[in-house]
């Protein structure tokens, strides 16, 4: 099992670093919608500082939708991606070593580049390690649900769109716990080991949620 | 006559002649009986005044609002584990009438908020999980409107409904698991009802009549829905079948 696996991460990789920089626009992204936020609401370096968590994982949620159609669309105009549903490995474990791939190179950049970011948002040092930890917790969890939108608008022309409003809904409670664990780091008398943990829970429940409904996505795509 | 008999759609569409004329006036009745009893029978509240009169359709509104993605639920399961041939209709006919009864106990819920709570909107838990469900209802209207072949539609939905239910508890319990300003549930609990009967009857027929409306309005939409099916298969037959002068009248 490991060597067919190994080798879709390798292939999904060497896609992801050589065709068009997927992971590279992302970030570029992610950078674009921090940078609006202080023209939307005032420059005022106390109210980012508070809001700060939020707008990056706004910014993650965003730049994480804004690449998920990339998860299967190109797969299946080429043809490839019936070759995987017909070679008889799982397609639930194939769509999750997908996602992981995709993560790898689309997530990974994120939760690398918002440190740097949280730096414009006048973060403290505590409050960048608490967003980072969580989003670094988190985004897997973005995928794996955005993986459920990204294989039922697979076979339509112009999904993208269609894809960000189904896939919105489900990731709000991801969202509500990252949030809410990065900003207890920062005002101290709230916990933040428990939306921490829920927030690792809920990445855990959508790598099976996710691989499972999505397979089924694939599999009635097809015929 | 079992659920299984149904799954003909002629013998279903047979069914839904022979029932309707009965559920209408049924709903009639229960609306006529509910409003008198809204209005005439139940007290105002001696801190909320006439205002609480919009209880009895905000209530049964929310219920439905649940019961229809219930229904829809059940009915992917149907489309997805038994290949039952009616189930994705009734999924599909399901999910607007859902939408409006979420609208509706949105709108009459803000409605109310806004001399007892003093706003319109609150992000509270349960405002906000009802909204999610309204959101949720809109990907799934569309979803279904934008793939075209509608077997494929109704898989592809049903995927999508299985993943979305795990909203319904979390809109269950969410008055009970994070304190908010959304009143607690007051009426289906293990030591019973907390309201008062003079005004839970009048909320109980008002109940009665908006799932007979759903009734009556899901079977209108599955006749409708089973009836532009067959308007679409007639159309691809004919479609079919003339080839050459279709392509000879797109030429001219």
């Amino acid at each position: 099992m490991t060597g067919w696996a190994q080798a879709l991460i390798l292939r999904e990789l060497r896609l992801a670093v050589r065709v068009g920089g997927g992971a590279l626009i992302g970030v570029l992204f992610f950078l674009a919608v921090v940078t609006v936020i202080p023209f939307g609401v005032g420059p005022d370096l106390n109210l980012l500082a508070l809001i700060g968590p939020a707008i990056l994982w706004i910014g993650a949620l965003l730049a994480t939708l804004l690449g998920l159609d990339r998860l299967f669309q190109a797969d299946r105009d080429d043809g490839s991606l019936d070759l995987m549903l017909m070679s008889g490995r799982s397609v639930e474990l194939i769509v999750l070593v997908k996602c992981l791939a995709h993560w790898v190179g689309t997530g990974l950049p994120l939760v690398v580049a918002a440190p740097v970011l949280a730096i414009f948002l006048n973060l403290d040092a505590l409050a960048i390690g608490a967003v980072t930890l969580t989003l670094l917790a988190g985004t897997p969890a973005l995928t794996l649900i955005g993986a459920i939108g990204a294989a039922l608008t697979v076979s339509l022309r112009r999904g993208g769109l269609l894809l960000a409003v189904l896939v919105v809904p489900l990731t709000i409670p991801v969202l509500i716990f990252g949030v809410s664990a990065a900003s207890a780091a920062i005002t101290q008398p709230m916990p933040f080991l428990t939306p921490f943990l829920i927030l690792c829970a809920l990445t855990l429940l959508s790598s099976v949620i996710g691989p499972l409904a999505a397979a089924a996505a694939l599999r009635h795509s097809g015929d | 006559m079992a659920l299984i008999d149904l799954a003909n759609p002629s013998r279903f569409m047979a069914f839904v002649a022979r029932v309707l004329p009965f559920a209408v006036a049924l709903t009639v009745v229960a609306f006529a009986a509910g409003l008198y009893l809204a209005f005439f029978v139940a007290p105002d509240d001696y801190q909320q005044g006439a205002t609480v009169k919009i209880m009895f359709v905000h209530v049964p509104a929310a219920w439905l609002a649940m019961f229809c993605y219930a229904t829809m639920t059940m009915a992917s399961l149907g489309t997805l584990v038994w290949r039952h041939p009616l189930s994705d209709v009734a999924a599909k006919a399901a999910a607007p009438i859902g939408a409006a009864f979420t609208f509706i106990s949105l709108l009459t819920g803000s409605l109310w908020g806004k001399p007892m709570w003093g706003t319109y909107w609150v992000w509270d838990a349960r405002l906000t999980s009802v909204l999610v469900l309204l959101i949720m209802y809109f990907g799934l209207i569309a979803l279904w409107r934008t793939i075209e072949d509608p077997i494929r539609a109704g898989k592809a939905v049903a995927i999508l409904t299985l993943v979305g239910a795990v909203n319904l508890p979390i809109i269950k319990f969410s008055v009970d698991w994070w304190n908010t300003l959304h009143q607690p549930a007051s009426v289906i609990r293990l030591d019973g009802p907390t309201i008062h009967p003079t005004i839970l009857w009048p909320l109980l027929v008002m109940a009665l009549a908006f799932t007979l409306l759903f009734l009556v309005l899901h079977m209108m939409a599955m006749r409708n829905e089973i009836l532009r099916r067959r308007v679409r298969t007639l159309q691809m037959r004919a479609a079919a079948r003339q080839p050459a002068t279709a392509t000879a009248q797109a030429a001219e």
